[in-house]
């Protein structure tokens, strides 16, 4: 760490100062002090609004560019914007930044009282150190002790699973698009993982299994967030310092670094948001330069990061989001440019479209091709997905199928519902419980595959033995009446006038009778929805409904959970509102008839656009379907900024190597603090703006960063942040930390805004030169004590858990809610 | 001084015969025949309650909205001299005599026919022509879901009204003052304060004022803007909990301590209790969360079965459960654990934020245990019974620590109704949990109760607080048994304050679940833009005579393509001017921009947020939204006259068009509105003959 500093130090002196190589930094700025105070006796008041009142304009000038010799970089931009009036009106502080870079140089050879520029290939060289020495620290975080420890962490136990079906070719389901899972499968492959381990909990002992691959993987590109970060606040800010305090808050908080250790989707989905957040800041200061190479590089660079970071999560859809505000604004600017053709303005829209739309749209589209191409084989997640799309997979009983062609009574069949995600018509040997309808047995809709979805399709009034090879086939046609029963549990599929388990205006489906024998209630006529009377019924293709006789309802599933008492499995009601629904609407999919010939049947093949589509059905429904329960304690949006709870990683007892998923609170809190001082510093700034008032040419220069720079990340944290508020789905404390990377770079911008007014305000008395790299070092070495204090949260740790008095954590608990 | 004598009194009045024309239609469509139907019509079922509980000083809870709107009804009732006594359970049930039902109905008929007026008022502030005003005043009145909904004890138009007075005075620049009708209002309200804020923000841009002047604009708004509604808003609650006084059916969701408050109900059994719970103190003990039911503590002879259905065994000690009814069982006895008796010393001994108990069960004697074992729905929590020794190594773990939640210092004692206290298990550190699920048949669907580990994070289900207490007294089980059948004693009261009680009440309003339950006549926001849906609302005994509520389809078809329109063209203007190629004037400009914001923003505002909600939704949920579609669908065509027709005959002829628009609308109205009043019995063929979509649901007798 230390050495770390020593280098920012040496680079800092190097940069921000473009002196002769050997000038010292202490020395020089004492020289420059003295350079200054003329101008500062004229005007010792440090009220920005009130100063500027009074101070008449002949000495502010002589005095700016003094101050301006004092603090370049970040001088540069707002100088840039003030003096020179970007080309073409285009207001933007991307232009104004882009510029910067040259500017500072131009302005030093200006100004008369500047000494000899330092050489351009020196300043090259200590950028480069700089971002190399970070990338080396956030590399060296990440990958210190990654093997530890050597068994299933948290949710590495799905996602480590889903990498393996990818390289068992086996067809899965899950709530979030394919991408990340298919990296982490493809780096488990190149590393030579077989996919035989079974991931089955949290805790089991990989053994001999090759993980590090996987693990190697997340945490290289959970690294790469750090240098990002370096970079974005550098552009924005043209600062070395918030650039650099951003990357340390990042490189020594606790949480990032357990985040990015493990087989996860967050460090993939991190990486693509940060990747998509710097292509967009880069390309923003390539706006002078339309359609130069770099221009189309950056663009096309932001389209494809956006599409990683969808395909990783839906999550992915807040940056897009942010992408797609800064891109409107973009144009809209474009657009006001009347020096610009409409067609150079088309030009411009249409590049936009391509990059950023039809771009990641192709992209997006091919990922879930690769994922579908992949995964041929039948496996867990068959259930979940209509009857024509299980044809594709080898090994469903669908795939190659050959079944009887026309319904027949006496067939054995399952029934699944039209609606996408809702399953199979199902029954099992429990009742409704008491108080809920009447007590007869439950039928339901379910998933997943499993014998009590059969049922035998039966005439109503007689009950002739089906095998019964005497009685000659008889087909079932639209339109009549039949009886459907239940083939592991001889009850017949029943309905009357009680009101339904949850929707209580439905009525209640049961399974009622004994071995076959039931009333009129269990009478339900079939019909093919838009065919004739009479006709056949065929499997797979018919949509059929099935009309209770009796109380003229139409069966129908609501796709409302049941409770424990249902096994959490759908709700199965009869409708009395006859509304042309894809809920009441069924088709047979197996279909078992020893007397019938078996017909190969080359089943609807569904297109892509079909499959795709379905696809996002099943996870959006699978999204909802993640609700949190009543009696539990859940994670809430407004408890993650606070860092108020941790999530338990590994091990739960004073023995266990434990590792506990918490920001770092020192961190954190800074963090929480940094945006109320950047709201309040950032709307008084903007009010004054607003009345008019005529500020300095360096503090112009700050505010542009800390209003443009700075409302860009606070706009990344608001997107990041404040739809989770929103969502109905159990939420945990780890989907604040995209927002929180956001937060962290706003810090950085803040601080140094801050620091740098402060030493403005002050600068009279001798503090006013120190105050900012002071105030900037400690900010570095409190993160970096912080880090030290509380790296074993990440790092994991054995002993006496930290309620205990003799724990060496104990004295780190400082609230009451952390349980590590 | 006496300067106003040398001149001559005068009186001018300037009436604008327009205003007093439409007030009298307004008034004569919306007052006509207002008796009738002489029956409960659809929500009259539902708010008829609240006015009966109001007349009858009953608390209740409606998580539908802030109390204004119901006062508003019951002052209707007030007025009209209602008792409160009718049976309010049935849609088209007869009024009896003592409903007052002219009254009832009048305030949100006012409210409908003044509206229109306002229709005028607000076109002609957004500075458009009185012709303009006028069609906008006009597509009010004859817009047959309108007449509907304020011809009835609804508060839709209420609501409505507000909202337009809302704007109206904010345009005028008056105080605006959002009142709370349902939270649908705040909608509006959010709008108002977002146009403010613009203006305000030009304001603060303004550089000819001093900076004085600015902030005294600035405060002036905040505090009519912000201020004055909060203020208002306080006042209603203030209101409704000093009407409602009495206990009612809705007193069990609400907390002991609000319960308490209230006169009857639980105050009977409770006032006089004494405050602190001491050592040998005969409770029981609530659950603060109260879901999925409120229920108390409680335990039984039964044990929990030796193997559960899933093959699982149990400690086979006495089952302890939650119970969601008054109870013998209910009755706990707190206990010393370095003591033997029972009943409470003189002077008492009060127990304190953590101190030791244990918890003795009143019946049976034995001691509220838990020990690590499964519990029998919740596997990853810890079983907790009343403790039987079978000497099968199994020792009692029943030592518990008192923490109470809500403490003001680490030494405060345990006070009846107001702690909230969390008992920690000493030996195992797990907390008294309500777990949420029905425990089989064994457990008679009595809720589950565990011991959950503390680092599973602190729930509300985890909390208990004292309902009924009184010191024990007598040593022997019977005498006990005795004491605990008698009634606690009553002297005297507890009161809690009113931003306690507030706060409570509108914290349960937000989250009381209101059950998601289907409505035949329910429907999605989408369905109501093309208005594909209807409600019956009554349908006549015999013939049928029936009311619906269906709009317009003319208007709703007209001001939804208005809408679009306008976002089309307001689109095209930003993009012309951006490229400084609009020949639109600036004042013109200037004038299109305000009405959009208001009117399109209040249709948005009014409609989008249906989207997010997860309950059930009817169409009248977009009457509202409908209102400022209606505004703004005159200054559309006023626009397009004015800046789009460029020759004479252009416009006479759009002129022509529209007034055979609006004919045809006024031909529509009429033709639904035996469905509006529902004073014409039609033949099944004129039903059929109205239902002009195929998914309006009319009714048709069969014969």
């Amino acid at each position: 760490m230390l050495y770390a500093s020593g280098r920012f130090i040496a680079a800092r002196a190097a940069t921000t100062f473009p002196t002769p190589p050997k000038g010292r930094g202490p020395a020089l700025r004492g020289k420059r002090r003295e350079l200054h105070i003329p101008g500062h006796l004229e005007s010792p008041s440090c009220d920005a609004l009130a100063g500027q009142r009074t101070r008449p304009s002949a000495p502010l000038a002589g005095r700016v560019i003094l101050k301006r010799g004092r603090m370049p970089p970040a001088i540069g931009g707002g100088l840039a914007g003030s003096e020179l009036r970007p080309r073409k009106g285009r207001c933007g502080s991307q232009a104004a930044r882009a510029r910067g870079r040259d500017v500072v140089p131009e302005a030093a050879t200006r100004s008369p009282k500047r000494p000899a520029r330092s050489s351009p290939q020196l300043e090259a060289a200590s950028r480069w150190a700089t971002l190399a020495v970070v990338t080396f620290l956030a590399f060296a975080t990440r990958f210190h002790q990654l093997d530890q420890p050597p068994h299933i962490c948290w949710d590495e136990t799905h996602f480590g699973k889903m990498g393996s079906y990818y390289i068992n070719r086996t067809f899965f389901f899950d709530v979030h698009p394919p991408l990340g899972k298919m990296l982490i499968g493809l780096a488990g492959y190149l590393s030579g993982y077989d996919g035989t381990f079974l991931f089955q909990k949290p805790g089991d002992k990989y053994e001999h299994h090759s993980y590090m691959g996987m693990r190697g993987f997340c945490a290289f590109l959970g690294s790469w967030l750090i240098p990002f970060a370096y970079l974005i606040v550098l552009d924005l800010s043209k600062s070395f310092p918030a650039a650099l305090l951003s990357a340390a808050l990042l490189t020594f908080d606790t949480g990032c670094l357990t985040l990015s250790q493990y087989i996860l989707l967050d460090p993939i989905l991190m990486f693509f948001i940060m990747a998509a957040m710097l292509s967009m800041v880069k390309y923003n200061s390539c706006a002078d330069r339309p359609f130069s190479a770099p221009w189309w590089f950056w663009l096309s660079l932001t389209g494809i990061s956006l599409a990683g970071a969808l395909g990783v999560k839906f999550v992915g859809l807040f940056i897009i989001l942010q992408v797609g505000l800064n891109t409107i604004s973009d144009l809209w600017h474009l657009f006001g440019d009347l020096s610009l053709s409409l067609v150079t303005v088309g030009k411009h829209l249409t590049a936009r479209i391509l990059c950023l739309i039809v771009l990641p749209l192709l992209l997006y589209v091919t990922i879930f091709a690769v994922h579908i191409m992949v995964l041929n084989k039948s496996g867990p997640g068959d259930g979940f997905f209509s009857s024509a799309f299980q044809a594709r997979l080898s090994g469903n009983s669908l795939h190659n199928a050959s079944i009887p062609e026309h319904l027949a009574y006496g067939s054995v069949i399952t029934v699944k519902n039209l609606r996408m995600a809702i399953g199979y018509l199902h029954s099992h040997r429990h009742l409704y419980p008491e108080g809920i309808g009447a007590r007869q047995q439950q039928v339901t809709t379910y998933l997943h595959k499993d014998y009590n979805n059969l049922w035998i399709i039966k005439k109503h009034n007689t009950n002739s033995d089906p095998i019964d090879p005497s009685v000659p086939v008889e087909f079932v046609r639209h339109g009549d009446i039949i009886r459907l029963e239940h083939k592991e549990t001889s009850r017949n599929l029943h309905s009357h006038y009680h009101e339904a388990p949850l929707t209580r205006k439905h009525y209640q489906v049961t399974g009622y009778g004994i071995n076959g024998t039931g009333d009129s209630n269990d009478f339900w006529r079939i019909e093919v929805v838009n065919r004739k009377l009479g006709n056949r019924i065929k499997v797979l293709r018919s949509r059929i409904r099935l009309i209770h006789l009796v109380t003229g309802c139409v069966l129908g599933s609501s796709g409302k959970i049941l409770p424990k008492w249902g096994w959490e499995q759908l709700e199965v009601t009869c409708t009395p509102y006859l509304k042309e629904t894809a809920n009441s609407i069924w088709n047979v999919e197996d279909h078992i008839n020893p007397k019938l010939p078996n017909i190969s049947l080359d089943v609807l093949q569904p297109s892509f656009p079909e499959i795709l589509l379905e696809s996002h059905m099943v996870m959006i429904r699978g999204n909802n379907g993640l609700k949190p329960k009543d009696n539990e304690f859940t994670s809430k949006p407004w408890h993650w900024p606070i860092n108020y709870q941790g999530l338990r990683f590994s091990g739960a007892n004073d023995t266990d190597f434990r590792v506990y998923l918490l920001g770092n609170p020192v961190v954190w809190w800074l963090n929480l603090v940094s945006i109320a001082l950047y709201l309040l510093l950032g709307s008084t700034l903007a009010i004054v703006m607003q009345r008019g008032v005529q500020l300095p040419a360096e503090l112009e220069g700050l505010t542009q960063v800390l209003l443009r720079g700075g409302g860009q990340l606070l706009l990344g944290w608001m997107l990041h942040y404040f739809p989770f508020f929103l969502m109905g789905r159990i939420l945990y404390f780890h989907h604040y930390f995209p927002a929180m990377l956001f937060s962290s770079m706003l810090t950085g911008i803040l601080w140094d805004t801050l620091l740098r007014l402060c030493a403005w305000g002050l600068a009279s008395s001798p503090l006013a030169s120190s105050i900012h790299s002071v105030g900037i070092l400690s900010l570095l070495l409190g993160t970096a004590y912080s880090f030290y204090l509380f790296h074993p949260l990440a790092y994991g740790m054995v002993g006496p858990l930290a309620q205990e008095p003799e724990s060496p954590m104990s004295g780190l608990r400082w609230l009451e809610s952390w349980d590590f | 001084m006496l300067g106003f004598l040398r001149r001559p009194l005068v009186v001018t009045a300037d009436i604008n015969l327009n205003l007093v024309a439409l007030t009298g239609l307004g008034l004569l469509s919306r007052l006509w025949q207002l008796t009738y139907p002489r029956a409960v019509v659809f929500d009259e079922v539902y708010y008829g309650q609240y006015i009966s509980f109001y007349m009858k000083r009953i608390f209740f809870l409606d998580d539908s909205g802030p109390p204004f709107g119901h006062m508003l009804l019951a002052l209707g009732g007030y007025l009209g001299g209602f008792d409160g006594n009718f049976l309010w359970n049935r849609i088209g049930a007869e009024y009896s005599s003592n409903v007052p039902v002219w009254s009832l109905r009048l305030l949100p008929a006012l409210a409908g026919a003044l509206s229109v007026p306002m229709a005028y008022q607000i076109v002609l502030e957004l500075h458009f022509s009185h012709c303009t005003a006028m069609g906008a005043a006009l597509l009010m009145l004859i817009e047959n879901a309108l007449i509907t909904q304020s011809r009835l004890v609804l508060l839709e138009s209420l609501l409505i009204f507000f909202n337009l007075l809302a704007v109206l005075s904010y345009l005028k620049f008056f105080n605006s003052q959002t009142h709370s009708i349902k939270y649908m209002g705040i909608f509006t309200y959010f709008l108002v304060l977002g146009v403010a804020a613009v203006h305000a923000w030009h304001l603060i841009g303004d550089q000819t004022l001093s900076n004085v002047c600015v902030f005294c604009h600035l405060l002036a708004r905040a505090v009519a803007l912000l201020v004055v509604p909060v203020v208002l808003y306080l006042l209603f609650f203030y209101v409704h909990l000093m009407l409602l006084y009495r206990s009612g059916p809705h007193d069990q969701v609400m907390s002991s301590a609000f319960q308490a408050s209230l006169e009857g109900g639980l105050a009977r059994i409770t006032q006089g209790q004494p405050l602190e719970v001491a050592f040998g103190s005969q409770v029981t003990l609530r659950n603060v969360f109260g879901k999925p039911l409120p229920c108390w503590l409680h335990s039984h002879q039964n044990t929990y079965p030796m193997i559960y259905e899933n093959g699982r065994g149990s400690s086979h000690q006495q089952q302890v459960t939650c119970y969601p009814f008054k109870d013998i069982n209910n009755w706990w006895i707190v206990k010393d654990p370095r003591r033997h008796q029972l009943e409470v010393n003189n002077p008492p001994r009060p127990v304190r934020h953590g101190d030791i108990v244990q918890l003795v069960h009143g019946m049976t004697t034995r001691l509220l245990n838990t020990h690590d074992v499964a519990a029998p729905l919740s596997p990853h929590s810890q079983e907790v019974s009343c403790y039987i020794d079978y000497n099968i190594s199994m020792p009692a773990q029943n030592l518990w620590k008192l923490d109470i939640v809500n403490r003001e210092s680490d030494r405060d004692t345990w006070k009846t109704i107001l702690s909230e206290v969390r008992f920690v298990h000493v030996n195992t550190s797990v907390v008294l949990k309500l777990s949420g699920a029905h425990l089989p048949d064994w457990g008679f669907r009595q809720l589950e109760i565990v011991g959950e580990k503390q680092s599973r994070g602190h729930h509300e289900s985890m909390v208990w607080n004292v309902e009924e207490h009184r010191y024990g007294k007598s040593q022997e089980q019977e005498e006990r048994e005795l004491e605990l059948h008698l009634p606690t004693q009553v002297d005297i009261s507890r009161n809690l304050s009113f931003m306690a009680r507030f706060s409570e009440l509108q914290w349960k309003m937000l989250t009381l679940k209101s059950e998601d339950s289907e409505h035949k006549y329910s429907s999605t926001p989408l369905e109501w833009v093309t208005l594909d849906t209807n409600i019956a609302y009554w349908l006549h005994p015999k013939t049928s005579a029936q009311i619906h509520l269906l709009g317009n389809i003319v208007i709703w078809a007209s001001a939804s393509l208005a809408t679009v329109t306008y976002s089309l063209l307001f689109l095209w203007y930003l993009l012309c001017r951006r490229r400084r190629v609009c020949h639109l004037p600036e004042d013109a400009w200037s004038r299109w921009v305000m009405a959009g914001a208001l009117c399109t923003g209040g249709w948005a505002s009014n409609y989008l947020p249906f989207f997010l909600m997860e309950r059930t939704l009817f169409l009248y949920h977009y009457l509202p939204a409908l209102t400022f579609q209606i505004l703004l669908l005159p200054v559309v065509l006023q626009h397009v006259s004015d800046h789009l027709c460029r020759s004479r005959l252009q416009r006479t002829v759009f002129s022509t068009l529209v007034v055979a628009w609006y004919s045809s609308a006024c031909h529509v109205s009429t033709m639904l509105l035996p469905l509006t009043y529902g004073d014409r019995s039609l033949s099944p063929g004129e039903l059929r003959a109205l239902r002009l979509k195929d998914s309006w649901d009319i009714l048709i007798r069969k014969h």
